[in-house]
């Protein structure tokens, strides 16, 4: 076990650390513009999001994040705990949400700012709000369809209400499944902020890099780079760390029946 | 008093009509307990989702204290095979027993009395805030037996209860239900394949002939109460009726081969 701990240290910490160090190397060696040297970035990095432009970019940023998230996890759920209870709206549905999820997400962004009138936060947080829901709403259906019928046999036999047995059963058993989605989307969540704030902003951390871009300014890109993927990064151990508690039963649950 | 009349299931329609249940007919008494035996595959799970009001019987009917059952009545609690399915695995032993209490009218002190005492009555109280897949097969159904008794029902349907747990546990669970039924006064329809059980446990076996399902014969027990596993069982009354049951549904059983698909085709 303790060989285990090691290699999780290694592939957690030192291999990254590893890698830096060799782009660092390369950098130096290479000496090409776009690609500006780990120590430059990182000087960069330090000026710009620790914590000078942290108010005005990264804060709108994580907030379209946050709210778009939240609104699309809600509706998923939502929607998906009828449709996944009635075979009937899963057949008048299931087209629908198909094709809407097979649609690539820029395809959508000119709609998105001519339909809302708008470049600010209602249009960024809808778009994302809107991506978002797929794979909630698809998990919540999957998640409702797969609860034991056993289980609902019992809670009919006692006489439990509709709403109290989606309260107390349905949602439960399906709430492992519908954190997978919500773990999806949340990655789906920072790339859609990213390209909407890319397209078209005033703001937010996908709007540095576009203007950084466009003035030929790589260490700030690269810096813009860095700080996107240390947020998806986070915002997914911040899910892991919650989940951990909340479906703390799953996991104990799957270990005593697996055996 | 729990009539069932006339009762029969058929699924499916045209040349694929399964006849399940043909003609079903029995009365359990109030505070009797009445053990149904029949052999594999013969509609028994069937026959009880009817009475429970889970499954509408194709014909005939079913009617408990004067009233005919459409839905599950309030007086009647059902208690599955399945107890690892039948629990919620994402909440404690206490909010499991809790949830039949939720919706009835009742204050929270009645509530969590109710939840102690059936608690107590499986002998399950140091248990009470531990997740069921924390307990053994056994404790599981003593949780599911602690929700029905919790419910406060009239009369209680066991399908099956004791089949997945192994034989010392089961002797410890029949005795387990034996005593609640005397400390709550309820009636008990049980559901059953197993012989001994049936007659260890009933005032009255009703022995089912195979499906399309008729009864057999009813089959008084007057065996002396309490009883008791080792006693009980080497008495010769005990030992006659069991060959008797056994014999009734042993002439049910088909020609071996036959046997053999039938067997893997119910289970």
């Amino acid at each position: 076990m303790s060989r285990y701990r090691a290699a999780k240290i290694a592939a957690e910490i030192a291999v990254p650390l590893a890698m830096l160090a060799g782009w660092q190397l390369w950098t130096v060696h290479a000496s090409s513009q776009f690609f500006p040297r780990l120590s430059t970035i990182l000087v960069e990095f330090r000026d710009q999001w620790l914590f000078s432009q942290f108010g005005t970019h990264v804060v709108p940023s994580l907030q379209r994040i946050a709210l778009g998230f939240v609104i699309g996890a809600v509706a998923g759920i939502a929607l998906g705990i009828p449709i996944g209870l009635s075979r009937w709206a899963r057949l008048w549905t299931m087209p629908h949400i198909e094709y809407w999820r097979a649609i690539p997400p820029p395809a959508l962004l000119p709609i998105s700012i001519l339909l809302l009138h708008s470049i600010g936060n209602v249009q960024k947080v809808s778009f994302i709000a809107f991506f978002c829901l797929f794979p909630i709403l698809l998990n919540t259906i999957d998640g409702v369809r797969s609860i034991d019928p056993t289980l609902l046999e019992t809670a009919r036999s006692y006489n439990v209400p509709k709403r109290e047995r989606i309260r107390r059963l349905v949602l439960p058993a399906a709430s492992p499944q519908i954190a997978a989605g919500m773990r999806t989307s949340l990655s789906l969540a920072v790339i859609m902020m990213v390209l909407t704030e890319y397209f078209s902003s005033t703001s937010g951390i996908g709007y540095v890099l576009l203007i950084s871009k466009n003035t030929f300014q790589f260490a700030p890109m690269w810096a813009a780079i860095v700080l996107i993927g240390v947020l998806g990064y986070l915002l997914n151990v911040l899910f892991l760390l919650v989940e951990r508690r909340v479906l703390a039963w799953h996991r104990g649950w799957r270990a005593a029946t697996a055996g | 008093m729990l009539e069932i009349t006339g009762l029969a299931k058929t699924y499916g329609t045209g040349d694929r009509t399964i006849h399940a249940i043909a003609n079903v007919s029995f009365v359990v008494e109030d505070g009797e307990f009445v053990c149904v035996v029949g052999p594999s595959g013969c509609g028994k799970t069937t026959l009880l989702k009817c009475v429970a009001g889970l499954l509408r019987p194709t014909r005939g009917e079913v009617v408990l204290r004067g009233r005919r059952v459409t839905s599950p009545p309030e007086q009647m609690a059902l208690v599955f095979q399945e107890y690892g399915r039948s629990l919620m695995p994402w909440a404690s032993v206490q909010s499991n027993v809790l949830l039949p209490l939720r919706h009835k009218k009742l204050d929270r002190d009645e509530r969590s009395r109710l939840v102690e005492e059936s608690l107590e009555a499986v002998g399950l109280t140091r248990f009470a805030s531990h997740y069921p897949w924390q307990l053994s097969g056994g404790m599981q159904q003593r949780v599911a037996i602690a929700r029905a008794l919790a419910y406060q029902p009239s009369i209680l349907l066991m399908d099956e209860p004791f089949a997945s747990v192994d034989a010392q546990t089961r002797g410890d669970l029949e005795d387990l239900v034996l005593r609640v039924r005397d400390e709550y006064g309820i009636t008990i329809l049980f559901v059953t394949h197993d012989i001994d059980e049936s007659v260890y446990l009933a005032d009255r076996v009703v022995v089912l002939t195979h499906s399309p399902t008729e009864v057999k014969e009813i089959v008084p027990v007057d065996l002396e109460r309490p009883r008791d596993q080792i006693a009980t069982k080497e008495l010769p009354e005990f030992v006659h009726l069991r060959g008797h049951v056994y014999r009734l549904i042993k002439r049910e059983q088909p020609a071996p081969v036959e046997a053999l698909t039938t067997m893997e085709d119910g289970r």
